[in-house]
């Protein structure tokens, strides 16, 4: 169970990633416990180099923990080998990057289904489900540019909808506007919102106040390990919404 | 002037030295292939002239003639047959001529020994030496009553020596010894020169016919005359001719022969002067040459291909490097000269690896044959020879890196600082098609169609590979022909010498091509590591991206594959030449199987560098591209 009350997505419990040995040993995740519901929007906060993007790395199976216990939709995944890993990648887990890590040579359309095609997807039906989620990032009529041609803000636009390709139970967001200039901020934060009214479970790193503020719950980390936790909606939603500047 | 380009020149010679001791591996691997490429071609210069010492040794120990002449039979009823005497006495005395052997009657028979039955040409003679042309013995005494020399080659061929038992035309003689001759071209290339000498009944055939790979048997003159028959009589008589001046031997020649036009008093005498026998004798050579030339020329192009790939790769880890030399000052020409620098060096000393490597081996291959006394020799290296080695080194790295360093040296300073990687190109239909195809199929066409240039490199490079298999698979059918003009069952001297110049020919095609497909593998990981990792990170295997990265080097290999069938064949009969050989097409299953294990051979490699780059987490490699 997750603190929010509803049944655990994601969990992990002493979870640790330590790099190095001896005098060059880093924690960059050191004892971490946590779990977080479905339908919820978890926000981590901390300084750079405190972990919070090994920790997404370790939630969404693209790094291996050093010790602990990672859950993902009830079944333990630490011990998983690698193909089993990609199949959840595949069927439970949606990333967005910082950096939006679009394939260059590839349209918007065919950045979004590539996710569908790699879990094997007939290719039309893949293609209509990248038009639509392209619609609903509001980038319908750019399913035909190429990256380079989109905006920042238009680009990550493009990674969340790959993100949401096969329906994942989570998406993992590392800084999604660390590289966006504000008003791209503000098209990706009315972005996360939706998702989260549409019941999306999403976790997110970020530095970024105005993206936390949109969250169920913020985690505040420092040195590989949380040291606050906030609980944000029950009461405050409406206010914070408006201090995120989502109004309208 | 001259104080800046010294200092230049310095400073090129040491950015070019410091930048090979930073990536040895690499710089290894270029030395490797273009050193390959020019030990082979070594090979194939080496082999010039290998024969022409033997051939004069030869020459000296038998006394051998200046000028061979083939006279006519004449046919007298109750008689028997005899050469005609006006001709005989003509040539023995005209001007120039000092001594002469013969005419010795030469009878065209079928010999039989250990199983095997093949031509031969008897020659009839005295049991006493003769003046002219006295076979050598180097085993085993001369003809006597019952007992019969053979020429080495052709012993060596028929697996006899002395004291063996064999039949000529069912008559049973002994072999008294083994020898060779300066007079004519040993086994199998004795009809080269002997114009119409060259007569024998095929051992399966009853009938009088024209053949090719026939021997020479030296057998007294009575029991040539018992030997010839209805079906193998007396075909004409060799008389052998030694003149004042040797010099003028061809002047000779062309003066009686019967194919020089114009009165021929004597009839259709055929006559051969010494530097034709000479030639026939490098026969044998000749066709290692005609087989190692060509095949030298495939390793520079395999080689060109591989020091593109490699070279490309290094451009490409170069461009910050590019951008700071710049910022600093250097002109576009300084920093070509830098990147070109470093290669040419690399050239150069592989060059000097190939040659030392090609001489060492040279011995190993330039036998002048059984046919000939003596050996060749320390391999002729010339300075010309040297010389072009060393160019086409130069020329292979020259073609190879010349359009990346104009690249680099055109890029901008603030480009190449930012050390931003070339964006892939974009094949719209590709991509499309590629969404139909299992996942492996969809990464390694799309790699594929990311980088056009380097796919062309390796269908080039698996085309020239397969090429030489091909041409060895042409070889071998060839060679397994049962003509009555093939081996007959014999061992043929020059298709076994051919089959070890093909066998180290293939070796260091496959070599150079196993390093190709490596090197354009990694070359491939790396390029595609951004891409290799977000795949990952979407939900693709290891397994399936190291099989996209097989695929990607598959793809481009299988057209490659195809169009070495070919051009392996049309090389084999440009090789062997259109005419003087029976050109037999491999079976469609040994096609087949080498297009196949090309293929398997390129997915197996290409995996090893896949299954490397592989190993680094997909999260720490997109976590590299922010930093």
């Amino acid at each position: 169970m997750s603190e929010a009350g509803g049944i655990a997505v994601v969990g992990a419990r002493a979870l640790r990633k330590e790099y190095g040995r001896d005098a060059g040993l880093v924690r960059a995740v050191d004892g971490v416990d946590l779990d977080v519901a479905a339908g919820e929007t978890l926000a981590v906060m901390g300084p750079s180099g405190c972990g919070k993007s090994t920790l997404l790395h370790l939630l969404g199976g693209l790094d291996r923990p050093t010790s602990g216990e990672l859950w993902l939709a009830g079944q333990r995944i630490d011990q998983l080998g690698e193909r089993a890993l990609a199949r959840l990648r595949r069927e439970a887990v949606g990333f967005v990057f910082q950096a939006f890590h679009l394939m260059d040579e590839l349209t918007a359309a065919e950045n979004v289904e590539l996710p569908a095609l790699l879990a094997g997807v007939p290719p039309r039906k893949a293609r209509r489900r990248a038009t639509g989620l392209l619609e609903q990032v509001g980038l319908a009529d750019r399913a035909g540019f190429l990256p380079s041609a989109l905006s920042g803000g238009q680009r990550q636009r493009v990674a969340v909808a790959r993100a949401l390709a096969n329906e994942p139970l989570v998406v993992l967001a590392d800084e999604p506007t660390g590289n966006l200039d504000s008003e791209a901020t503000l098209d990706v934060l009315r972005l996360f919102d939706s998702l989260h009214t549409a019941g999306q479970t999403l976790v997110i790193v970020t530095h970024d106040a105005r993206i936390a503020a949109t969250a169920d719950r913020l985690i505040s980390m420092r040195d590989g390990a949380f040291i606050d936790q906030t609980l944000l909606t029950g009461g405050s939603a409406g206010n914070l919404g408006s201090l995120a500047g989502l109004e309208g | 002037m001259g104080r800046v380009l010294l200092s230049r020149t310095v400073l090129v010679g040491r950015l070019a030295g410091r930048d090979l001791r930073y990536r040895p591996a690499q710089a290894a691997a270029l030395l490797l292939v273009i050193a390959a490429a020019t030990a082979t071609l070594t090979l194939g210069l080496a082999l010039h002239g290998v024969t022409s010492q033997p051939y004069q040794r030869t020459r000296a120990a038998t006394n051998g003639p200046d000028v061979v002449a083939y006279l006519p039979v004449m046919h007298r009823p109750g008689h028997g047959s005899s050469p005609p005497a006006q001709a005989a006495a003509a040539l023995t005395q005209a001007a120039g001529v000092t001594g002469h052997s013969g005419p010795y009657p030469l009878v065209g028979a079928v010999l039989r020994a250990r199983g095997a039955a093949a031509p031969a040409q008897a020659e009839g003679r005295s049991q006493a030496p003769a003046p002219v042309d006295q076979p050598k013995l180097t085993a085993g005494r001369w003809v006597r009553p019952g007992g019969v020399v053979i020429e080495r080659t052709f012993a060596g061929a028929l697996g006899v020596g002395v004291g063996d038992r064999i039949t000529l035309n069912g008559r049973p003689f002994t072999v008294a010894g083994i020898a060779v001759t300066a007079a004519s071209p040993p086994y199998p290339n004795l009809c080269y020169t002997s114009g119409g000498g060259c007569h024998a009944s095929p051992p399966d055939q009853g009938q009088h016919s024209v053949a090719t790979s026939i021997g020479l048997i030296w057998i007294t003159a009575p029991e040539a005359g018992r030997l010839a028959t209805a079906a193998d009589p007396v075909t004409s008589y060799v008389l052998n001719l030694k003149l004042s001046d040797p010099a003028r031997a061809g002047a000779f020649a062309r003066r009686y022969d019967a194919a020089t036009p114009g009165r021929h008093p004597f009839g259709p005498v055929s006559v051969t002067a010494w530097p034709g026998i000479a030639a026939a004798d490098g026969l044998l050579v000749q066709d290692e040459q005609s087989v190692l030339s060509p095949g030298a020329w495939l390793a520079c192009l395999l080689a060109v291909a591989s020091v593109a790939v490699l070279a490309g790769g290094r451009m490409a880890e170069r461009t910050r490097r590019v951008g700071l030399l710049k910022a600093v000052g250097s002109t576009p020409g300084l920093v070509a000269a830098v990147l070109l620098a470093e290669n040419l060096i690399l050239a150069l000393a592989a060059a000097a690896a190939g040659l030392l490597a090609g001489w060492l081996a040279a011995p190993l291959i330039t036998n002048p044959g059984a046919g000939l006394v003596g050996s060749p020799g320390a391999p002729s290296l010339t300075l010309p020879a040297a010389g072009l080695v060393v160019a086409v080194a130069l020329a292979v790295a020259l073609a190879a890196t010349f359009v990346p360093a104009v690249r680099a040296a055109r890029t901008s300073t603030v480009s190449a600082l930012a050390d931003a990687a070339r964006p892939p190109r974009r094949r719209a239909r590709l991509i499309a098609l590629s969404a139909r195809l299992p996942v492996p199929l969809l990464l390694g066409l799309r790699l594929t169609a990311r980088r056009p240039r380097r796919a062309v490199l390796t269908a080039a490079s698996v085309a020239i590979t397969a090429t030489g298999v091909v041409a060895v698979l042409t070889f071998h059918a060839t060679a397994g022909q049962k003509a009555f003009g093939g081996s007959g069952g014999l061992a043929n001297p020059v298709y076994d010498r051919d089959e070890q110049m093909l066998a180290v020919l293939t070796i260091v095609l496959v070599t150079l091509a196993v390093l190709n497909v490596i090197v354009t593998a990694w070359a491939t990981v790396l390029d595609a590591r951004h891409s290799a990792a977000l795949a990952r990170a979407l939900g693709a295997t290891p397994q399936q991206v190291s099989a996209g990265v097989s695929a990607a080097q598959v793809l481009p290999a299988l057209p490659g594959a195809l169009l070495g069938i070919p051009l392996g064949i049309g090389l084999f009969a440009a090789a062997s030449g259109a005419g003087t050989r029976v050109l037999a097409i491999p079976p469609a299953w040994w096609l087949a199987a080498a297009v196949l294990g090309t293929l398997a051979a390129v997915a197996g490699l290409a995996a090893i560098p896949a299954r490397i780059g592989g190993r680094r987490p997909a999260a720490a490699i997109l976590q590299s591209e922010l930093a």
